[in-house]
């Protein structure tokens, strides 16, 4: 299938160091991708360089066949390359119905208007519906934030990012912080996530990792040493020396 | 699981019938107030008509501090820009019909918050602050040096509206400035009901919470920002039209950074974040300042000050947020 998103040869030095050593990926939709390294493997600038918080050296980043490598992180959203954050980003005043009805407002290219109100746009109010359901979170829908549980903030995270009908979706450690009661909750929804939307996770719970990726990416001093199944992972020799370590052998062993 | 499964009775949205029923509530109250003030102080709609064009400034600065969380202490800039506006229309080019008059100070406001939303929107935190301070500075100098148009500090004068729609002349006693005043406010205050609540006001509220979730939604913090900036320019530059229509002059205080702060404090007293806040919070300071410095004119702004501090300590929300807490604390029990 045809690439729905490619970073190709991607540099980035900070003064002598490079961060991101020629680094190339690339997406088909459906894609289930895990982002994997250690510590100061450079996952943070990549993620930067792929949102467009950072400007590359050099290299190029391509969305749908186009472009992006000189747009900035407003325009890549709305080409559809969407983030969520690694800690929640939401609005502590505002309603869950609130987020995902501006996220659909604004892709929709409603939210500078300055009459009217969502409430009476039907069709965002059946959207905001249907996507809270989707993720267990409509029972809240009209709760303030602040209010709600960290593992519901974190259902709301994806919902805004579904919200925003990505092309690719970059997930940033998206079970972080939660209790290990409420993960499962968080894995259902991943497992739920569109089959056409291409997906690439940041993720350091190698559990996790395993269940969700069809396919990952270890990243270690800013360089691509591994680029396969997860099944592989585990066997390759300078993924175990890089970072897998204790994990791989606990795992062969078992 | 425990922690997920928190539910409360579903909470109905509030709905529209609901909700108009409140804006008219609303509406009734600053209606009552205003015909109140107007039968205790007869001899006083000077003040009162002062009061409802600060009332405008305090609920523009909110548009920007409350609703948008940008930092300033240069507001009066835009109010300013719409009273000399308004004035030199009238002065100079004897466009003495107070709706046009208006019109040219919401215009002459909006141009003001274009201009200094474009400098002050560059800083963030203290620099902001610093870059609103500078800015309201700036526009009083530029008055100040203009005394052509302006009267400098003399102040500008020659101003005399036409009366209200052919009919309704501005009188000595200041009937018709007030009636004309209060009109303004109800149709400003039922408009920023309706912006606030827009798809426009929520993204300004997200703003406000996290510019980066908002940016990472694909929608442009900056853009926004400026024009929430022009339209809060307009509302205060309606304001100071008002204040140049109903005192036929216009002074270089207008654009001080005394009236820029005291607005501030008047919202940080009534509340940000809402609009009855900004209200509430002009007119307990401004009646209290009058009558304070009435008792006590060599010691009123040390009592101003103790009410600001208890307020802060004692009212973080301001009177009008904390009172709305209360209520809402006794209404779920």
């Amino acid at each position: 299938m045809s690439a729905v998103f490619q970073v190709q040869n991607l540099k980035k030095s900070f003064g002598g160091l490079a961060v991101t050593q020629d680094v190339s990926i690339s997406m088909a939709p459906g894609d289930r991708v895990a982002l994997i390294g250690s510590n100061g493997a450079g996952k943070t600038t990549f993620v930067n360089l792929v949102t467009g918080h950072l400007q590359p050296d050099s290299g190029k980043v391509t969305l749908g066949g186009g472009d992006v490598t000189s747009l900035g992180p407003t325009k890549r959203v709305q080409q559809g390359l969407v983030r969520s954050f690694q800690v929640t980003r939401l609005f502590a005043d505002m309603t869950p119905q609130e987020h995902v009805a501006l996220a659909v407002l604004q892709r929709t290219g409603r939210a500078r208007r300055i009459l009217g109100n969502f409430h009476a746009m039907p069709d965002v109010m059946a959207e905001v519906g249907e996507l809270l359901h989707t993720l267990g979170i409509d029972h809240i829908a009209t709760r303030k934030v602040s209010e709600i549980a960290y593992g519901q903030q974190r259902l709301l995270e994806i919902a805004l990012a579904l919200a925003l009908k990505p092309k690719v979706l970059l997930l940033d450690e998206p079970a972080a912080g939660v209790p290990q009661s409420d993960t499962p909750r968080i894995e259902a929804a991943l497992a739920g996530l569109p089959a056409d939307l291409a997906v690439l996770m940041i993720e350091h719970d190698m559990d996790l990792v395993f269940r969700f990726a069809k396919r990952v990416v270890v990243l270690a001093a800013g360089a691509i040493i591994f680029d396969g199944s997860p099944q592989d992972v585990t066997k390759d020799a300078r993924v175990r020396e890089a970072y897998l370590g204790n994990y791989a052998n606990d795992r062969s062993a078992a | 699981m425990a922690a997920l499964e928190t539910t409360s009775p579903t909470a109905k949205a509030t709905s529209s019938p609901n909700r108009l029923l409140r804006d008219l509530a609303g509406l009734a109250v600053i209606l009552i107030v205003a015909a109140i003030g107007f039968l205790l102080f007869p001899n006083n709609l000077a003040l009162l008509t002062r009061i409802t064009a600060i009332a405008l400034l305090v609920l523009s600065l909110d548009l920007v501090t409350g609703y948008c969380g940008i930092a300033t202490l240069g507001h009066a800039a835009l109010f300013g820009a719409g009273a000399y506006a308004a004035g030199i229309a009238a002065a100079h080019f004897d466009i003495n019909d107070p709706i046009a008059m208006v019109a040219i100070g919401a215009l002459g406001g909006a141009v003001a918050g274009l201009v200094s939303g474009a400098v002050i929107l560059r800083g963030h935190g203290l620099a902001q602050l610093v870059l609103s301070i500078a800015v309201v500075h700036l526009f009083h100098e530029i008055a100040n040096k203009a005394s052509e148009w302006t009267g400098g500090s003399d102040g500008l004068s020659g101003i005399s509206p036409d009366p209200v729609f052919g009919v309704f002349e501005f009188d000595l006693w200041g009937h018709t400035a007030y009636g004309f005043g209060i009109a303004l406010l109800v149709i400003v205050f039922m408009l920023l009901r309706i912006l606030v609540r827009s798809p426009f006001g929520m993204l300004c509220r997200g703003i406000k919470e996290d510019p980066i979730r908002v940016s990472a939604m694909g929608a442009s913090v900056q853009g926004t920002l400026l024009r929430m900036y022009v339209i809060s320019g307009a509302v205060a530059g309606i304001g100071g039209a008002l204040n140049a229509i109903s005192t036929q002059v216009v002074g270089l205080d207008s654009l001080s950074f005394t009236t820029s702060a005291e607005s501030l404090v008047m919202l940080v007293l009534g509340g940000t974040g809402s609009l009855f806040g900004a209200l509430i919070g002009t007119v307990s300071f401004m009646v209290f300042k009058d009558f304070v410095s009435a008792v006590n004119p060599f010691h009123w702004l040390t009592i101003v000050g103790a009410l600001l501090i208890a307020v802060v300590l004692f009212a973080p929300k301001g009177l009008y947020g904390t009172a709305a807490q209360l209520l809402n604390r006794s209404r779920r029990q």
